[in-house]
This record gives C-alpha cells, sequence and structure tokens, in this order.
C-alpha cells in the first residue's frame, strides 16, 4: 500500500521507517529539506518539500493513490486541515492526524477526523506509571478526562 | 449584533475599526501578547488575548451567542479550524474566513466553510479586467453582485456594427443603457444604430455576462 506521511519530524520519520520496514510504499512531506536527514540513507521511498495544506503538493507525493495519510507536523491545525483534504478530497481510506490540544482532538473527533493526542496519551501513561496502576487501552488514554474538559 | 474577529494583524486591526465605529458589538481575538497590547491600547475591552483556534478561548469571548466569527489570520489552516469550531461546536449562524491561497476557496467550500475572502484571488481578478481593456469592463456591481454595471467598445469585428439594436439578440434581463460616440452621449434605444468605435455602457446579470460579451463583442470568454 503506498502510505503519505506529513511532517518528518521524530514522529513523522520513525513512522515512515517503520511502515517502509514492513514493506509498504512511502511518500513524506516536509516544508524544511533538513529534516528528511532523521530518514537515514537506508530510507527508499519519496521526499516532498512543500506545505500539506496544499493540493499540488500532496498530489506530488501520491495522494491519489495512497490508501493512507498520516498528519504529524507540530502545528494543529495543519494536521486538521490536510487530514480533511485527504479524506474528503482525494478518499484516503485510513487517515489520521496527530493533534497536541486535547480539546480541539475532542471536537475533531466528533467531527469524524481520526486523531490520536499525545498529550493525553503520555500523560495518561506517566499518571498510570506514578500511581502504580496497570496501563489502559489507547482509547481510554484518549478520552478527554473531565478536568480537562471544564478547567479555563 | 455580536461579532468576534479572530486575527489581530491589519486585517483585524482595521476591521474591528471599522465595525466598531459603525457601532457593532465586537471581540478582537488576537494570541500574540506583544500585538495584543497594542490593540488593547486602542480598542481597550475589545481586544482579547487568546489563541482563537482553543475552544476554551472561542467560549470565554462569548462564541456561544455571536452572529458571526470572522478568522482572518495570516494562516488559511487556523482560519479554517477557526470557523469549523465556531460553527460546528458553538453553531454559529455566519462565519467568515480570509484565505490566501485562491485554490482553499473550493477547499474551503468542501469542509463546510462558504464564505471566504481571498485578497489573491480579487487582485487577480482586477489584473484580469486590466488585460481585457477594450474589452466588457465592469464599471459597478448592482444587486448584491447579481447585476453588473459594464462598459465595452466595438471594434470593426464586433457582430453587433451597423444594425439597430432592436435586431440584436442579447442574453436575458441584458439592458443596453447608454452610447458614448466621441464626446457625445445619448440614451440606447430600438432605433440606435450600432457603430464601430461606439462605447456602451449595459447592464447584465452576473450569470450572463460572457454570453453578453459573445452577443455584442462576437468572443466568448471561458468562465474564470
Amino acid at each position: 500500500m503506498h502510505i503519505v506521511i506529513l511532517g518528518c519530524g521524530r514522529v513523522g520519520a520513525a513512522l515512515a521507517l517503520m511502515l517502509e520496514a514492513s514493506g509498504h510504499s512511502l511518500a513524506v512531506i516536509d516544508r524544511d529539506r533538513e529534516s528528511f536527514r532523521r530518514l537515514g540513507r537506508s530510507f527508499h521511498g519519496k521526499t516532498v518539500l512543500g506545505i500539506g495544506i496544499d493540493e499540488d503538493v500532496l498530489r506530488k507525493a501520491g495522494i491519489e493513490r495512497a490508501g493512507a495519510f498520516a498528519a504529524t507536523t507540530s502545528g494543529d491545525n495543519s494536521n486538521i486541515m490536510s487530514a480533511q483534504i485527504a479524506k474528503m478530497k482525494f478518499k484516503v481510506a485510513r487517515v489520521i492526524a496527530r493533534i497536541y490540544d486535547p480539546l480541539r482532538a475532542e471536537a475533531y473527533k466528533e467531527l469524524g477526523v481520526d486523531t490520536i493526542s499525545p498529550t493525553l496519551l503520555g500523560a495518561g501513561l506517566c499518571l498510570d506509571f506514578i500511581l502504580e496502576r496497570p496501563y489502559r487501552s489507547v482509547a481510554e488514554y484518549q478520552a478527554l478526562p473531565e478536568v480537562l474538559a471544564h478547567s479555563s | 449584533m455580536y461579532v468576534i474577529v479572530v486575527g489581530g494583524g491589519k486585517v483585524g486591526y482595521y476591521l474591528t475599526k471599522a465595525l466598531r465605529s459603525a457601532g457593532i458589538e465586537i471581540t478582537l481575538i488576537e494570541k500574540g501578547r506583544q500585538r495584543f497590547d497594542l490593540l488593547q491600547e486602542e480598542f481597550g475591552d475589545v481586544a482579547f488575548l487568546g489563541d482563537g483556534c482553543e475552544v476554551r478561548t472561542l467560549e470565554q469571548a462569548g462564541a456561544p451567542r455571536a452572529d458571526l466569527v470572522a478568522a482572518v489570520t495570516g494562516d488559511d489552516e487556523d482560519n479554517l479550524v477557526i470557523c469549523q469550531m465556531a460553527k460546528r461546536k458553538f453553531k454559529v449562524k455566519r462565519v467568515v474566513a480570509r484565505i490566501n491561497n485562491p485554490k482553499n476557496e473550493l477547499t474551503f467550500q468542501m469542509l463546510g466553510i462558504d464564505e471566504t475572502v481571498s485578497s489573491t484571488k480579487l487582485i487577480y481578478s482586477l489584473i484580469e479586467q486590466e488585460v481585457e481593456v477594450a474589452d466588457v469592463i465592469p464599471l459597478m456591481a448592482l444587486r448584491k453582485g447579481h447585476l453588473e454595471l459594464v462598459e465595452v467598445a466595438l471594434t470593426e469585428e464586433s457582430p453587433s456594427i451597423n444594425q439597430k439594436v432592436r435586431d440584436l439578440v442579447l442574453p436575458q434581463s441584458c439592458t443596453l443603457a447608454i452610447l458614448v460616440r466621441g464626446d457625445t452621449s445619448e440614451i440606447i434605444h430600438g432605433e440606435t444604430t450600432l457603430h464601430a468605435g461606439d462605447i456602451i455602457v449595459a447592464i447584465t446579470p452576473s450569470a450572463h455576462v460572457h454570453e453578453f460579451r459573445k452577443a455584442i463583442l462576437g468572443k466568448a470568454v471561458p468562465a474564470s
């Protein structure tokens, strides 16, 4: 399967290498050429320099034939917008957006965009470790805790 | 009427200024501390420090009772998220987004945001008009843009010359209004005969500009 990854930071690069190791064809998009260094020399996939909310850039990365798309930049809104373009415009089957802000992740989950919030995941894992509780499922970590929903 | 403007750059600043002087209740959200200080100095409580992409900020700024939210930051993705949050999360009736990449107009529509303003596109269409000089020049939009007042100069090639106006076949609702010939002008009527070099001021439905152009000048133009 062809997979497009937006953002070649630590997460994007690691994901690309892991997917390639499982035999998939990859294209990674980033606006900073230097970031592609993270992929190392063994990476055989395509690297595309550009902004992920630009449809022309997505096309260049082969979004039209992609079976999956992951938005992993550090910008929540870029991830949200590109994920929606991939899903609605290019009809990519599996689309995931990384969203740091738990409230925004929750809001877009309600709107039908699959999201993962590393903030909730990281905090939840640390919480369970500190309180010596057993680890839970991803879905449980992703559920917005009451204390975050209403604090202001 | 209560309006929330997100993004306190130049567009947001002047928009707020204009709305305020029109007596409209308004809040301007800006996330940059320095920029905010500047805005607060001038607008007082109208300025609100926070990230307009965040649910909480919008809530505190009063999004649940807002009649209109205008997202005018310099980033298209931020403006999209602001509008989607306002519309879907807070049920704001009307949302307007500023966009930089004209191609995003369609993307925004697809994602449920119908009202967009692109300065790139506006300037482009002005240049386009400039390129088509001595052709159909838009003078003014009437009836919220459904009708256009246009000027057109007739050439030797125009199929409409040396004919009486009553014999011309024009698209529906097109009206030839004024004829400018040399230094004189007159009201056009059925008996008027058009000549090369004449300038006509006409009113045409915006949707029929291309047909009008074809009828008068004999040239069709690809829809923009």
